[in-house]
C-alpha cells in the first residue's frame, strides 16, 4: 500500500491553500497520507492540515531554522523523513515546491515528476510539456520513492472537517548555513489571491497604462470579488507588478470565471488559463486568438465596454 | 572567478508544437531549434557580471548530442570564453544532466553556476536545484536580480508571494527568471569569432556519471480542445449569458 508524504507549506501560521489540492492528488493514489509541516512554530498550520479530509496524520517539525522555508534547509529534513518508508513524496507545484522538490529528488537519487495534472495509478501520471501544448503520460520507477510536484490548477481542494492526529517530531538532519533569508517584499492586497480566486479579471497591453488598469480593471474586479491578473505584455510594459502575470512563465490558474480584457491570447498566456471553467474575452480585434478559447466573446472598445459592464453586472 | 553557464538546445519558442499521430512524441524533425530562452538570460547575466569585473572567465556547457554544438557556438558568440560539450545522444533526463553538470562544475572549480529556471521543452524546472543538491551548494532559483559581493551573492527571487531576497555563500547555483535581463542581439563579428573558440568534448563515462532509471513516457497526446464559444453583440447580452449560467 502507498504511504504518501506531503510537504505542507506554511507561512506565518497559515497553511498554504495548495496543500488541500495536493491531498486531493494523493487521495487519487490511495493509501496513507501524512502531511509534514516544517516551521518555527507549526502548531497552527499543523491543526489546519489535520482538518483536511483524507489526511492520516500530521507531523509537526518545529525548528528555528525553519522560520523561512528555504529549500536548502527544508530539503535535508524532508529527505530524512522520506527515507522512513514513504513510497511517495508530494508537494505543490508552486514556487515553493518547484524550488524545494528537485533537491529532495536528487538526494534520494530519483527522477522527479514535475507538474502532475492527472493520476492514473501509484506510478503513472500525466504532465504537461511545451507549455501545455502536449501532455505526456509517464511511468515513474516505484523505488526508492515517487517524487512529484502537483499542478494545483488540475485538482480540486479536499474539504475540511477531518481530525487527524498531530505528532510533534524531530528529524535528524544536518542543516546548511550557506543560505540566508534577507527579506520578502510582498504585494499586499485586499483582493482574493490570484492563484486561488474563483473569479479573475486580467488586463493586457490594450489597457495602455497603469492608470487605466486602476480605472477600468479594478472596479470590475471589486464589483464581482475577483482577483486581478495580467498578461506578460502588460507586465513587461510596466502597468502592473510581475507577480500578477498569468501564463506559462507566470501563474497558472483555474478560476470558475475568467475575464481576459484587451488580451490577444498569446500561446504563453493561454497556457496559464487552460483550466479556467468559463472564459470571457473582450477585445477590439475580432481575429485575436483569445476568441478561439473564449466561451463568451465581445468585440469592441474596452474603454467603453468596461464601465458599462461594471455597472450592469 | 569562474562562472559556468549551461545552455540547452530546444525547439524554438515560436514553433507551434505538433504531436506525432502515433502519440510517440512531438515532431522535432525539420523544426527550428534554438538556445532555451531562460538559458540565454543566464548567459547574458554572466556577460554583465564579467563586464562589471565580477567574473573573469565564462565557461558554457551543454549536455546532448552532436547537434548541440550549435547551441554552444551561440553561447560562445554571446561571450563565453570556452565551452564543454557533454556529448551523449538520446533522451537525457534532468537528474542525469544534473549529475554531469555537477561533475563539470566541480572539475572546473567554478564559483557560480548560472542556468535557466526551466527548459521550454520538458518544462521540468529541476536541473539547477539538482546540481545544487548533488554538490550541497546554496541555490537561488527564479532570480530577477543578482549581485556578487566577494564570497557571497545577493539574489532577488520571483516567488508567488512577491520578491524574496536571499544571501548565499559561493559557490552557488542561480537559475534565471524572465525579468533578470534582456539578452543582447548577437553581432556577426562575434558569431565569426565564436567559431574559433575551443570546445572540449567529454562523456558521461569520462565524468563518472551512470544514468539511473528515469521516467518512461508511455504516451504523448495533444491537450484537450476547448469548445468554441459564442460571440455576443452587447454588454446586456453578455451579462444575461453569465447570469443564465449562474456565474454572476
Amino acid at each position: 500500500m502507498s504511504k504518501i508524504l506531503i510537504i505542507g507549506q506554511q507561512a506565518d501560521g497559515k497553511l498554504d491553500s495548495g496543500v488541500a489540492k495536493v491531498v486531493a492528488a494523493a487521495r487519487q493514489v490511495g493509501g496513507e497520507i501524512d502531511v509534514v509541516v516544517f516551521a518555527k512554530d507549526g502548531a497552527a498550520a499543523a491543526a489546519q492540515a489535520a482538518a483536511l479530509d483524507g489526511v492520516t496524520r500530521v507531523l509537526q517539525v518545529d525548528r528555528t531554522e525553519n522560520d523561512h522555508a528555504l529549500a536548502a534547509v527544508v530539503a535535508p529534513q524532508a529527505v530524512a523523513l522520506a527515507r522512513k518508508g514513504y513510497s511517495h513524496v508530494f508537494v505543490a507545484g508552486n514556487t515553493f515546491g518547484k524550488d524545494l522538490m528537485p533537491r529532495v529528488a536528487a538526494k534520494l537519487g530519483v527522477q522527479q515528476v514535475s507538474d502532475v495534472m492527472a493520476v492514473h495509478g501509484p506510478t503513472s501520471f500525466d504532465r504537461p510539456i511545451y507549455a501545455g501544448n502536449a501532455i505526456v503520460t509517464v511511468e515513474a520507477p516505484a523505488a526508492p520513492a515517487v517524487v512529484a510536484t502537483i499542478r494545483l490548477a488540475s485538482f480540486t481542494a479536499v474539504g475540511g472537517g477531518g481530525a487527524a492526529p498531530v505528532e510533534k517530531i524531530s528529524v535528524e538532519a544536518v542543516l546548511p548555513t550557506h543560505t540566508r533569508f534577507v527579506s520578502l517584499a510582498a504585494q499586499k492586497s485586499e483582493r482574493p489571491e490570484l492563484q486561488s480566486a474563483a473569479r479573475v479579471v486580467s488586463g493586457g497591453r490594450a489597457l495602455a497604462s497603469s492608470e487605466n488598469f486602476k480605472k477600468f480593471i479594478e472596479p470590475l474586479a471589486d464589483k464581482i470579488g475577483a482577483g486581478i491578473g495580467a498578461s506578460r505584455a502588460a507586465v513587461d510594459s510596466g502597468y502592473v507588478p510581475n507577480d500578477m502575470q498569468v501564463g506559462q512563465t507566470g501563474k497558472i490558474i483555474a478560476p470558475e470565471l475568467y475575464f481576459a480584457i484587451g488580451i490577444s491570447g498569446a500561446i504563453q498566456h493561454l497556457a496559464g488559463i487552460k483550466d479556467a471553467r468559463t472564459i470571457v474575452a473582450i477585445n477590439k480585434d475580432a481575429e485575436a486568438p483569445i476568441f478561439e478559447v473564449a466561451d463568451f466573446g465581445l468585440v469592441g472598445d474596452l474603454f467603453q465596454i468596461l464601465p458599462e459592464l461594471t455597472s450592469k453586472i | 572567478m569562474k562562472a559556468l553557464v549551461s545552455v540547452k538546445r530546444v525547439v524554438d519558442y515560436n514553433v507551434r508544437i505538433q504531436v506525432k499521430p502515433d502519440q510517440s512524441g512531438v515532431v522535432t524533425d525539420g523544426v527550428k531549434m534554438s538556445v532555451n530562452p531562460f538559458d540565454e538570460i543566464a548567459m547574458e547575466e554572466a556577460m554583465r557580471l564579467k563586464e562589471k569585473g565580477k567574473i573573469t572567465e565564462i565557461i558554457a556547457v551543454t549536455v546532448g548530442g552532436a547537434k548541440c554544438e550549435e547551441t554552444l557556438r551561440t553561447a560562445l558568440a554571446f561571450g563565453a570564453d570556452r565551452a564543454v560539450h557533454v556529448k551523449e545522444e538520446g533522451e537525457i533526463q534532468p537528474l542525469t544532466a544534473a549529475q554531469a553538470l555537477a561533475a563539470v562544475f566541480k572539475k572546473e572549480g567554478a564559483q557560480l553556476f548560472l542556468l535557466g529556471k526551466q527548459a521550454i521543452d520538458d518544462d521540468a524546472s529541476q536541473t539547477g536545484q539538482m546540481v545544487a543538491a548533488l554538490l550541497d551548494l546554496a541555490q537561488a532559483t527564479f532570480a530577477s536580480k543578482v549581485e556578487l559581493d566577494g564570497s557571497k551573492a545577493v539574489v532577488t527571487r520571483e516567488v508567488d508571494a512577491g520578491l524574496e531576497t536571499l544571501e548565499v555563500d559561493l559557490p552557488a547555483v542561480v537559475t534565471a527568471d524572465l525579468r533578470l535581463n534582456e539578452p543582447r542581439y548577437l553581432k556577426l563579428p562575434d558569431i565569426m569569432k565564436a567559431k574559433k573558440k575551443p570546445i572540449e568534448a567529454v562523456s558521461f563515462a569520462s565524468l563518472g556519471v551512470t544514468p539511473g532509471a528515469g521516467l518512461k513516457t508511455t504516451k504523448t497526446a495533444p491537450p484537450p480542445k476547448r469548445g468554441k464559444g459564442i460571440v455576443v453583440k452587447t454588454v446586456d447580452e453578455l451579462v444575461a449569458a453569465l447570469k443564465a449560467k449562474g456565474l454572476v
